[in-house]
């Protein structure tokens, strides 16, 4: 039976439908971040590479909550602006930005995990990444 | 100098293929030479969707893919390119005259209109976008630039509504255009 189990589950994480609540991975740049790296602490608000993936989380939002205007790769976010920016690409994208302490962020953008292995690839990492949350 | 831009009329910008920015602000201000003889502001442009991007003449890869790219948008646009302007601005006063900019320009679609102008101004200009650019220089003395590549798009009022990243090809522009162009 606990072999059954196994195998009912993997048949659902490999071939069922991903859902996803919202395409968009948001990420805020909190109030005082730059107040605190000028002191400073080298506090990483961000990570350092954000994972999205076609079709499931592939629009990247960025908020910033700070006091003073943020650059994120190809733009400056000012007080209280959102930037929305929707990836087509799977491709590995580096970025400028003064959110992070090394001035740098990449985006990796995976396919579509099409495939029953790759999609309980997907929800197996999606689960773990979560728990680290 | 930063101002909320009116929201009224405002196009969807949802299902845009560049990175939007929300709330809309004022565009940052542009106080440059043009390269058509005269002074460059963004305010000359209210009424036009305009495609500002910060590059130079001597660029081998990036900046003539750019143009190409914005040229070849402006053509499939057809007549409805008559209402987008595009404002190509240099980050090597030092090179870049207006004489310069405008055969550069001109060798990729003579609507273009090139900005120049002093060391300061041009810093100016970059600081508002958050533009940086570092120079390379060769052994004989040459150099070259490393600038920011994106494309800046402004809307009819002057609000930056959206930032397309280097890379996206004319059918991207032409998409998006047709999103600020809508009234």
């Amino acid at each position: 039976m606990p072999l059954a189990a196994a195998l009912a589950a993997l048949g659902w994480a490999g071939f069922a439908p991903i859902q996803v609540p919202s395409r968009d991975e948001l990420f805020e740049i909190p109030k005082g971040t730059y107040a605190r790296r000028m002191a400073g602490d080298k506090v990483e608000i961000l990570p350092s590479m954000v994972r999205l993936t076609l079709g499931l989380n592939d629009v990247l939002m960025l908020r910033n909550l700070d006091d003073v205007p943020q650059v994120f790769g190809p733009t400056i976010m000012m007080p209280g602006q959102s930037f929305r920016l929707p990836f087509e690409k799977a491709a590995s994208y580096n970025f400028a930005c003064t959110a992070h302490a090394s001035g740098q962020m990449t985006v990796l953008v995976e396919p579509y995990p099409a495939m029953p292995w790759s999609k309980i690839h997907w929800r197996v990492r999606e689960w773990w990444e979560n728990r680290k949350r | 100098m930063f101002l909320t831009a009116a929201a009224s009329a405002a196009p969807d910008t949802g299902a845009m293929k560049a990175g939007v920015l929300s709330p809309v602000m004022a565009a940052p201000t542009l106080a440059l030479q043009g390269t058509d003889g005269k002074p460059l502001n963004l305010e000359r442009f209210r009424g036009k969707v305009v495609l500002l991007a910060f590059g130079f003449s001597n660029c081998g890869e990036v900046c003539p893919i750019t143009l190409a790219t914005l040229a070849g948008a402006r053509k499939k646009l057809g007549a409805d390119a008559a209402q987008v302007q595009v404002v190509y601005v240099t980050v090597d006063p030092e090179r870049d005259d207006a004489a310069q900019m405008k055969k550069f320009l001109g060798s990729f679609d003579p609507t273009f209109i090139g900005g120049v102008g002093s060391r300061a101004e041009i810093d100016a200009a970059q600081k508002g976008y958050g533009i940086s650019s570092t120079k390379n220089v060769y052994a004989n003395g040459n150099y070259t630039i490393g600038h920011s590549s994106s494309i800046y798009m402004i809307d009819r009022a002057g609000g930056l509504r959206a930032v397309m990243p280097y890379g996206h090809t004319a059918d991207d522009f032409v998409h998006d255009l047709k999103i600020l162009l809508r009234k």
